[in-house]
């Protein structure tokens, strides 16, 4: 019943959680990658010693290919940033880099392939968006009495933005300060935020309703508190096995799918705690909301 | 029971066999030598996607807009064809070269993609592929005393646009059926006779009888290479190029159009290459996170869920070589995203075994008699775990649908190990459970089946005393 009766504080940390979210992101912003934008990303290692960044920078001027960004990456590397430049610029830019320059990877990407991208991270967004509003309805589609059968499902999807709003939150801030850019992975992310996240909610409600049908307690602020109370653990619990395995992709998987997995990493964090913390106390909220 | 035990020892004995399979065929292909034949379980090494192998991603537009759309599919598939003869006779192992059809979500542009592991000299790639000659076949333009595009060179020469003057066909490089080089009988000099199939004959029949007594001109990549004046109607498919070749020339063009003339002109759009060194150090790490995150939740079992926890770590260790021998027998290509997605997969495997035991120490503290619990635990979790898994398949086809190449390596990857964690958590676990055959319900067997700092017996009387306590407030 602790939550229950706490329900106030934990809205609130939710609402301040979404909130800075939102600031952070509109604060930072989130700088689109290459795969949206179109352009080429050149990243080279050096074999005994890396020049200082701005003789990089020198170096590359004269081959007139515009404005161009030089990053250190690792120890001993550069990640070179410009517009999608063709197989020659490439050659010509890694010929004025000297011998002891290796090329560890290079991308171009034209700019109609940005855009087939976006179009397609939107419609696979909207696809599974709809699939799971669609599948919340379907969960929910035996109405229970005092709260309405849509009304979970709303709540569903309010805790579902939240599960999302915050991971990409936490992504704003890692873009901010380590120049991460939004990538297909970012996508990939978000949607399977969505797909995880949702289960956990309708767990709970599930449980909720099923103490309607018996009927053992009293008041409806009393059924939830239970419910929750009969699930919170199993909740958790099947959490953090897919947090511990994230964990492990964060700390020491491979660096192309580090992001992605603080971000599902945040989104599992974040999604428990708005089945458990979120969407039940919301609930209560309904239900006396509709009661005056 | 000795059924149950048998099929126990069935499945233990299918998962040690997959394990030795993935180990001895992992073992093998990397103990080939390079030129030796490829026999037994060798034949199964993880496919390894570019950015893990190292390699070249190449993406091309392929320019339709002379295609009859009814022609689209077919000029497609033989571009494709003809890239991958290309590619082959390069030499490189395993390149996969394939048609992404236009639709809604690329704005209708053919794609083609052509991926080659191992290859890291981007400009060699680009070359050995665009190195193949467009060939087609143009008449007179009718309008072509009109149309005249000239402009004055700055030598004050004055130069002819070519191209204005002629108007292209069906006949391309499509219908080649073979080129071979001739020498002329008179002259010596050496010339490039063409042999189309039967519906390029037919054509080349139809354009020539159309132009008796005007000129075809021979377009090689754009640029007319021979342009000579129609006798007479030509039946029988042949034709001859004689355009002032050098006999390295004459050889190099036969060569290359043998390979394959492209059906349809094509342009670079995208390039990706991994070194070899970023991809090793990718998969080592993901090898490591792929373990360290097993390790980890094997132990978080054994530690919360004791003995059911012990049977559930040995189906997850199932469920592990089950996914490693579908990789290598589909086969799946591997990525560092569909790598990410495995380990994920992991944690959602076990996801189903806690819902089950969860159910199970509930039916206990309710009174239920070990083997009852067990079996109404599996029996009421069930509807959890599909519904918990529904909506992470909803997203996994979408996004294997949809995906880029790079999505839909994380996509196949999570959607079979959904399908497959869901199958092996709940029938595994459950016969490995009744296998132990747990009848008396004790100290020992409440420990045993108990989890976190408690046991099922002790959390029955607290529950009771929290009840008591929650009904006299």
């Amino acid at each position: 019943m602790f939550i229950i009766k706490n329900k106030k504080i934990f809205v609130t940390i939710s609402a301040v959680l979404v909130s800075l979210s939102i600031i952070s992101m509109i604060v930072f912003g989130l700088n689109l990658g290459i795969d949206f934008k179109g352009g080429s990303l050149l990243e080279v290692e050096y074999t005994n010693s890396r020049p200082e960044q701005n003789i990089i920078e020198e170096t590359i001027k004269p081959l007139s290919i515009g404005e161009t960004l030089v990053q250190p990456m690792g120890e001993m590397g550069y990640s070179i940033k410009t517009r999608d430049i063709t197989e020659q610029e490439r050659a010509k830019i890694m010929q004025s880099l000297g011998s002891n320059a290796v090329e560890k990877s290079f991308t171009s990407i034209g700019p109609s392939v940005g855009a087939e991208l976006v179009r397609k991270s939107l419609i696979s967004f909207i696809l599974v968006s709809l699939g799971i509003i669609f599948w919340i309805a379907f969960s929910f589609r035996k109405v229970s009495k005092p709260v309405s059968s849509w009304k979970y499902g709303f709540i569903a999807i309010v805790s579902l933005i939240h599960d999302i709003i915050i991971p990409v939150g936490v992504f704003s801030i890692l873009s901010h300060f380590s120049g991460v850019e939004v990538d297909t992975l970012f996508v990939v992310a978000v949607l399977t935020i969505l797909g995880l996240s949702v289960s956990d909610t309708i767990v709970v409600f599930d449980r909720i309703r099923e103490n309607i049908r018996v009927g053992h307690f009293k008041t409806f602020e009393e059924t939830v508190g239970r419910s929750i109370n009969q699930v919170y653990v199993r909740s958790i619990a099947t959490s953090s096995t897919v947090i511990i395995a994230l964990l492990a992709l964060v700390f020491f998987g491979p660096a192309s799918t580090r992001v992605f997995a603080i971000m599902l990493t945040a989104g599992m964090f974040f999604g428990t705690y708005s089945s458990i913390f979120l969407a039940s106390p919301l609930l209560v909220y309904v239900e006396n909301w509709q009661k005056k | 029971m000795w059924k149950t035990r048998i099929i126990a020892l069935l499945i233990l004995l299918l998962g040690i066999g997959l394990g030795f399979f993935v180990y001895k065929s992992e073992i093998s292909h990397r103990n080939l030598a390079p030129d030796a034949k490829i026999t037994g379980v060798a034949k199964y090494p993880f496919k390894l996607g570019l950015d893990l192998s190292g390699g070249t991603h190449l993406l091309y537009k392929a320019d339709v807009s002379l295609v009859d759309s009814t022609e689209l599919k077919n000029s497609m598939d033989a571009l494709r064809d003809v890239i991958e003869r290309r590619v082959n006779v390069f030499g490189v192992s395993e390149p996969i070269v394939q048609v992404q059809n236009g639709g809604f979500s690329n704005a209708g542009e053919e794609h083609l993609i052509v991926d080659l592991p191992g290859v890291t000299d981007v400009s060699k790639a680009i070359e050995m592929i665009g190195q193949t000659p467009m060939l087609d076949f143009r008449t007179e333009n009718p309008n072509k005393d009109q149309v005249q595009e000239a402009t004055v060179g700055a030598d004050g020469v004055v130069k002819l646009n070519i191209n204005s003057q002629f108007i292209m066909t069906d006949l391309t490089g499509r219908y080649l059926d073979k080129a071979i080089l001739e020498f002329d009988q008179t002259t010596g000099e050496p010339k490039v006779s063409l042999q189309f199939d039967a519906e390029g004959s037919l054509l080349f029949e139809k354009i020539t009888k159309e132009n008796v007594g005007k000129t075809v001109a021979i377009f090689l990549d754009g640029e007319p290479i021979s342009i000579p004046t129609v006798n007479e109607a030509i039946s029988g498919g042949k034709a001859q190029i004689s355009g002032n070749f050098t006999p390295t020339e004459a050889k190099t063009l036969v060569g290359r159009l043998n390979s394959g003339a492209l059906p349809v002109p094509i342009v670079l759009i995208s390039t990706q290459t991994i070194g070899p060194s970023l991809g090793v150090q990718a998969t080592t790490a993901g090898v490591k996170a792929a373990l360290i995150g097993f390790l980890a939740i094997a132990l978080f079992l054994i530690i919360w869920y004791r003995l059911p926890g012990i049977i559930a770590v040995v189906a997850l260790s199932i469920y592990v070589v089950i996914m490693l021998s579908i990789f290598k027998l589909l086969p799946v290509t591997l990525t560092a995203a569909g790598v990410a997605g495995f380990i994920i997969s992991i944690g959602i495997a076990v996801d189903a075994n806690v819902l089950i035991f969860e159910r199970i120490k509930e039916e206990l503290r309710n009174g239920e008699s070990i083997l009852d619990s067990i079996h109404y635990g599996f029996k009421r979790a069930w509807f959890s775990v599909r519904d918990s898994n529904i909506s992470s398949m909803i997203t996994a086809v979408i996004l294997f649908w949809f995906g880029t190449t790079l999505i839909k390596g994380f996509a196949l990857v999570f959607l079979i190990g959904v399908l497959i964690s869901m199958i092996s958590a709940i029938s595994i676990t459950r016969v490995f459970l009744y296998t132990l055959n747990i009848k008396n319900k004790n100290k020992l067997t409440g420990f045993l089946f108990g989890s976190g700092f408690s046991d099922a017996s002790t959390i029955t009387a607290n529950v009771m005393s929290i009840g008591r306590q929650a009904v006299q407030k």
